[in-house]
């Protein structure tokens, strides 16, 4: 099934270079799946399994920002939540009480911990306004539900590019660093090394330049189905 | 009743069920998201809608029995209704959710009250008819049979 062809798949990446590459603790894309529909989480914690994705299941924004260690009533006790596992992606409902999963979105993307982290919105509302207004805001990508496995494998396929690029970026960072160094330590400036985005940057650790490489909005997402508005027989 | 015959059976009652327009093409999703390590996937998801609609339906009786009637909440629990019972598929309920949700808008409480009735009605039908087919899928499988896609 597809669970073992995504663990190789990412076997396979960590070899290429010959570096050790393990940016995070585990090969598998870890999912904060936020949903006040009880049926909801457990299709969607399903879809994600299946996708090969490691997945915590929440029923409320306010439970997501306490995982990720946001809430501000509540003291940050581990820097990436209560189990110590870095989140590479969340997946919010729209409509939920109390917090919604805009303004969940937002605080996500305002945060400069967290930023980073992809958010996916989901709702059963296809309102062109609503879905605008959540990609203005940084949001990844807009599922109208219900949530199906092409959808999920959709978000999982470049999510999972996205952070191999960025790891790849991260190790060719290192080897320029590394050159660098030897080009100092040396008398001839022989540097054959491309010119990137990263050179160019003005921090001086590598791990940080990781950050600032990643696309906030990759071409695929422009492509989404939903981006361009699928009909449902709904409303 | 053969092994046979009890698939067969099976195979019908669950295209009638799509024929009639109790299930839509969302339920065959939650069905392929089942295999051998789980298997009782389906049924796992079917129970919690049964849970989740039974609660959320007590509450919109409960709501338009009393002297002020509240449509804002009676609409966030109508939108979950709608909601769940669109994620497995429950595609009648799921429309009668849409009709009852501008009556809550439009605060029409004989309109509630009537759709109330009606949700109510065909929750009843896809539940019995729901268990039925576990039943028939149960009997098959204690016959040492499997499920036919």
């Amino acid at each position: 099934m597809a669970r073992n062809g995504g663990v190789a798949w990412m076997r396979t990446t960590e070899k290429i270079d010959g570096y050790d590459l393990s940016t995070s603790d585990t090969e598998e894309v870890h999912v904060l799946a936020v949903d006040d529909s009880l049926v909801d989480r457990k299709v969607i914690e399903r879809l994600l399994r299946i996708s090969s994705c490691k997945v915590t299941a929440v029923d409320s924004g306010r439970r997501a920002l306490q995982y990720l260690g946001l809430d501000e009533e509540i003291q940050k006790k581990e820097t990436n939540g209560f189990d110590g596992l870095k989140v590479d992606l969340i997946i919010t409902d729209y409509c939920m009480p109390g917090m919604t999963g805009y303004e969940l979105l937002k605080k996500v993307k305002e945060s400069s911990a967290f930023r980073e982290i992809p958010v996916v919105i989901m709702s059963s509302e296809n309102v062109i306004a609503r879905i605008d207004r959540c990609l203005e805001k940084g949001a990844e990508d807009f599922i109208v539900k219900p949530v199906k496995l092409s959808d999920v494998k959709r978000i999982i396929d470049y999510t999972t590019t996205e952070l191999r690029e960025g790891e790849q970026r991260g190790a060719r960072a290192r080897r320029r660093g590394i050159n660098k160094r030897k080009q100092r330590e040396g008398d001839d400036d022989l540097s054959s090394s491309p010119p990137s985005t990263l050179s160019s940057s003005t921090s001086s650790s590598p791990s940080s330049s990781i950050q600032s490489a990643t696309a906030p909005l990759s071409p695929s997402t422009l492509d989404s189905p939903t981006r361009r508005l699928k009909m449902t027989s709904s409303e | 009743m053969d092994l046979v015959q009890l698939q067969r059976q099976l195979v019908d009652y669950r295209t009638s069920l799509y024929h009639e327009g109790f299930l839509d093409e969302q339920f065959t999703q939650l069905q392929s998201l089942q295999d051998e390590n789980n298997p009782d996937f389906v049924v796992e998801v079917v129970s919690l809608f049964f849970e989740d609609s039974e609660r959320l339906l007590n509450e919109l009786s409960k709501a338009l029995e009393q002297q002020v009637i509240d449509f804002k909440r009676m609409d966030a629990q109508v939108h979950q209704l709608k909601g769940s019972s669109s994620s497995i598929g429950a595609h009648r309920v799921q429309k009668l959710c849409i009709v009852f949700r501008n009556y809550c808008e439009a605060q029409n409480v004989e309109g509630c009250l009537k759709c109330l009735q009606q949700v109510k009605h065909e929750y009843g039908i896809i539940k019995t008819k729901l268990e039925s087919m576990f039943q028939l899928e149960q009997q098959i499988l204690n016959a040492g049979g499997s499920i036919p896609v």
